[in-house]
């Protein structure tokens, strides 16, 4: 993989983000509630994944209007969501001059065999990931941040553990092979054997690897963080939950401090009484509704 | 500098980068997210991140003032939001910062991430390859700043006295030299 000069700026802005939340919001208010509490982003939505689950019907790229008021109200960076393979959203975004393109499982996709060629943007893409495969898949596009999938809207952190799970451990399984073992790697892994060969060599990811997909309290956050998640997207989890502002403060600390189990318990404790979102079981979500399951 | 400990602010931000870079500089480099840590080192490296997101961590977890004491008796080397906390005055918006350098820097200043940038720069250094990433620009410099590096025509990489800003980001290279001369500080 060539790190020419406009990947390294794509990568660069999310080496920027790392140690962070990057918050969900839909209208500008929350965005300004989140940067107060100290998100390192947001992203620039019509519904929460939860509403866009409780709601049903075709999930698309927000409204320019929506998105360019969030862009005004804040100075953190602003990201939006473009479906899987609609690369004339991506391109409408980048025309808008969003910092980052979350191309998203989130939305309906709208195409279900291909995602974007993202190389040839000048925006930085961030994209879902369950495992190894994918994650290598997404970056071989042009990917510059990989987040894992977990299940949007679930409030429920066990999936975004088990594909944090999956893709540290599919990369240190890389590094004890010998050279020769690698093309069979990238067979069974399905993805370039020059990134194989890249997370063979470094043991992570060429670019900065994020968690997403339910995150509801600060424990989570610092849970995935101890995983190996080096940022955290937090969607429904902030604005869903009884008190946004001090989730939001909350959810940041505990992210900052993730390895010291004091001021996780103190990120906890400001929280109070206060109710995190209403969570859903996997098993209880039909197979159809999954949001992880979209994109390949 | 030998025995001597860098500490890089670690509340967020592009820390790790600093740390490896300082570390191919010939430092012993730790992260520091306490007031313990930060009084245990040397010299502190401020990074790049969101500078609003790190000001408020700053003050939440009582480090802001032991930061500004610290900078009165060692050396500081802030790279773009870390310039941004140096400064004396800082715009779009306003906001506050530590004042440790006579500067004034407009935030986000080329525009957004599409007006990111990498360019070859002749400084005192010699030339050097700078990363600008929805970068700051230094509007002001007071009489006892010495600029390094400009970039049309803007100071790019300054310093006074103990403290050194870039407003782009020697440690998304494999170039140490900036981090080596701010090791010669020390």
């Amino acid at each position: 993989m060539i790190l020419n000069e406009e990947y390294r700026l794509k990568v660069g802005l999310a080496e920027m983000l790392k140690g962070g939340v990057i918050m969900d919001v839909v209208t500008p208010e929350q965005a300004i509630i989140a940067e107060r509490a100290g998100a390192c982003a947001v992203m620039a939505l019509e519904r929460v994944p939860s509403d866009i689950r409780r709601d049903g019907g075709v999930a698309r790229m927000s409204h320019i209007s929506l998105i360019r008021g969030i862009m005004e109200a804040v100075s953190i960076p602003v990201m939006a969501k473009a479906r899987i393979g609609h690369f004339v959203e991506a391109r409408v975004l980048e025309a808008l001059s969003v910092d980052y393109i979350d191309e998203s499982e989130v939305l309906t996709p709208a195409d279900e065999e291909n995602h974007i060629d993202k190389r040839d943007f000048k925006v930085p893409f961030v994209c879902g990931a369950r495992n190894l495969g994918e994650a290598l898949r997404r970056i071989g596009e042009g990917a510059a941040m990989i987040r894992t999938k977990g299940e949007a809207g679930s409030g429920n952190i066990v999936e975004a553990v088990r594909h944090m799970r999956t893709i540290v451990r599919e990369m240190r399984q890389l590094t004890v092979l010998g050279t020769e073992e690698l093309m069979a790697e990238a067979k069974k892994h399905q993805a370039p054997f020059e990134l194989i060969e890249w997370v063979a060599k470094h043991g992570k990811l060429p670019v900065p690897n994020f968690s997403a997909g339910g995150v509801a309290t600060p424990a989570d956050a610092a849970l995935v963080m101890q995983l190996g998640a080096e940022a955290v997207f937090v969607g429904s989890g902030i604005f869903k939950s009884e008190n946004p502002e001090v989730f939001a403060k909350a959810v940041v600390k505990a992210t900052t401090y993730y390895k010291d189990p004091v001021k996780v318990m103190e990120a906890c404790e400001e929280i109070g009484e206060s109710k995190a979102m209403v969570g859903l079981e996997i098993s209880k979500i039909a197979e159809g509704e999954l949001m992880q399951t979209r994109g390949w | 500098m030998a025995g001597k400990t860098v500490g890089v602010l670690a509340l967020q931000g592009d820390y790790e980068r600093h740390v490896r870079a300082l570390e191919s500089a010939g430092a012993h480099a730790v992260e520091v997210r306490t007031v313990s840590e930060l009084n245990a080192a040397d010299a502190l490296v401020l990074p790049g991140g969101e500078s609003t997101t790190m000001l408020k961590l700053l003050h939440r977890e009582g480090l802001f003032e032991p930061l500004k004491a610290f900078g009165h008796s060692k050396p500081i080397f802030g790279t773009c939001a870390g310039a941004i906390l140096l400064a004396t005055h800082v715009t779009s918006p306003e906001q506050e910062s530590l004042g440790l350098m006579d500067i004034g820097v407009q935030r986000n200043a080329y525009g957004r991430q599409l007006d990111s940038r990498v360019v070859t720069l002749p400084s005192d250094l010699g030339d050097l390859e700078a990363v600008f990433i929805r970068a700051p620009i230094i509007r002001s410099v007071g009489p006892e700043v010495k600029v390094l590096a400009t970039y049309n025509n803007d100071p790019v990489l300054a310093e006074q006295g103990r403290h050194l800003v870039a407003t782009f980001h020697p440690e998304l290279t494999a170039d140490p030299r900036v981090h080596a001369y701010f090791l010669t500080k020390l």
